[in-house]
């Protein structure tokens, strides 16, 4: 059973759902708190987040480090736009890829300008992960990216790519 | 996975991403694509190599021109990285689910 939906709106946009368990307050202080961030914005097992930077307020700064302890690392940097406590985050990421450079990516990645919206429902949150990138290609190439970064590093993406 | 390498870095450079959304709107010959991107024809026709051999284009010929537009498959590669591009969020996403498992009976004690 899956809550997760992932689809592609327009030529740019990449928009994510899903319902958590929790209340708005809870999910946002989980996507805001570098405490908490660092216990589940992972990828794939045996990744962990060394340095998490969140500044939660306009302007703040976004700095995300992964490694998997065996040499594999992978940076995100970012910054907060708006931040509406407890319903909404607006923030700018891109990807930084470790050298040498895979596949001629982009370095760093086109930035991902990403609204989340969380809402009350029922017992719950509805999440809303809007991704924005500069044209159709970038989304195509940072959905690429995505998959890679899902077999190899983390998380889109994001990210898209995405947070 | 060769096949997906390769249109991973066919769109990697921006000027085959410009001609990617030039395509978007519609088949094109090279002498059109070469106008905009103020380049000669042999320089457009290696980056149009590039794409094909990718498989993110398709050229047909017609006399001596050889129109080229978007590969209908091109789509399907990209609904291939959404899949997995979904598999890496339902991972962080199932592991958020604990965290705020653990978090929600301290939520009256940290409401501000």
């Amino acid at each position: 059973m899956s809550r997760l939906t992932l689809k592609t709106e327009g030529d740019v946009h990449v928009v994510v759902t899903r319902r958590f368990k929790a209340s708005p307050e809870a999910v946002y202080r989980a996507h805001t708190e570098p405490v908490l961030i660092q216990k589940w914005l992972l990828g794939p097992d045996g990744w962990t987040m060394p340095v998490c930077i969140s500044e939660a307020r306009a302007g703040g700064r976004i700095r995300y480090e992964w490694t998997d302890g065996k040499g594999g690392s992978l940076l995100l940097t970012g910054e907060y736009v708006a931040l509406e406590p407890f319903g909404r985050i607006v923030h700018v990421e891109r990807f930084h890829m470790p050298d040498p450079t895979p596949d001629n990516m982009p370095n760093p990645t086109p930035d991902n300008h990403i609204e989340t919206r969380f809402e009350a429902d029922g017992e719950g949150t509805q999440m809303t992960m809007r991704m924005t990138l500069p044209d159709s290609a970038t989304r195509a190439a940072m959905l690429a990216t995505g998959m890679e970064d899902g077999m190899e590093a983390s998380y889109a993406r994001l990210d898209a790519m995405p947070a | 996975m060769h096949r997906l390498d390769a249109a991973f870095s066919a769109l990697a450079d921006p000027t085959r991403r410009a001609i990617l959304a030039r395509l978007s709107l519609g088949e094109t010959t090279v002498m059109e694509l070469a106008r905009p991107f103020e380049m000669t024809q042999p320089a457009v026709s290696r980056h149009l190599k590039v794409l094909e051999e990718a498989g993110l284009i398709v050229r047909r010929i017609e006399g001596t021109k050889r129109p080229c537009s978007l590969a209908p498959t091109a789509l399907n590669e990209i609904d291939q990285w959404l899949a997995m591009l979904r598999r890496a969020l339902e991972a962080n996403y199932d592991r958020l689910d604990e965290v705020l498992a653990e978090m929600e009976p301290s939520k009256e004690k940290d409401r501000k």
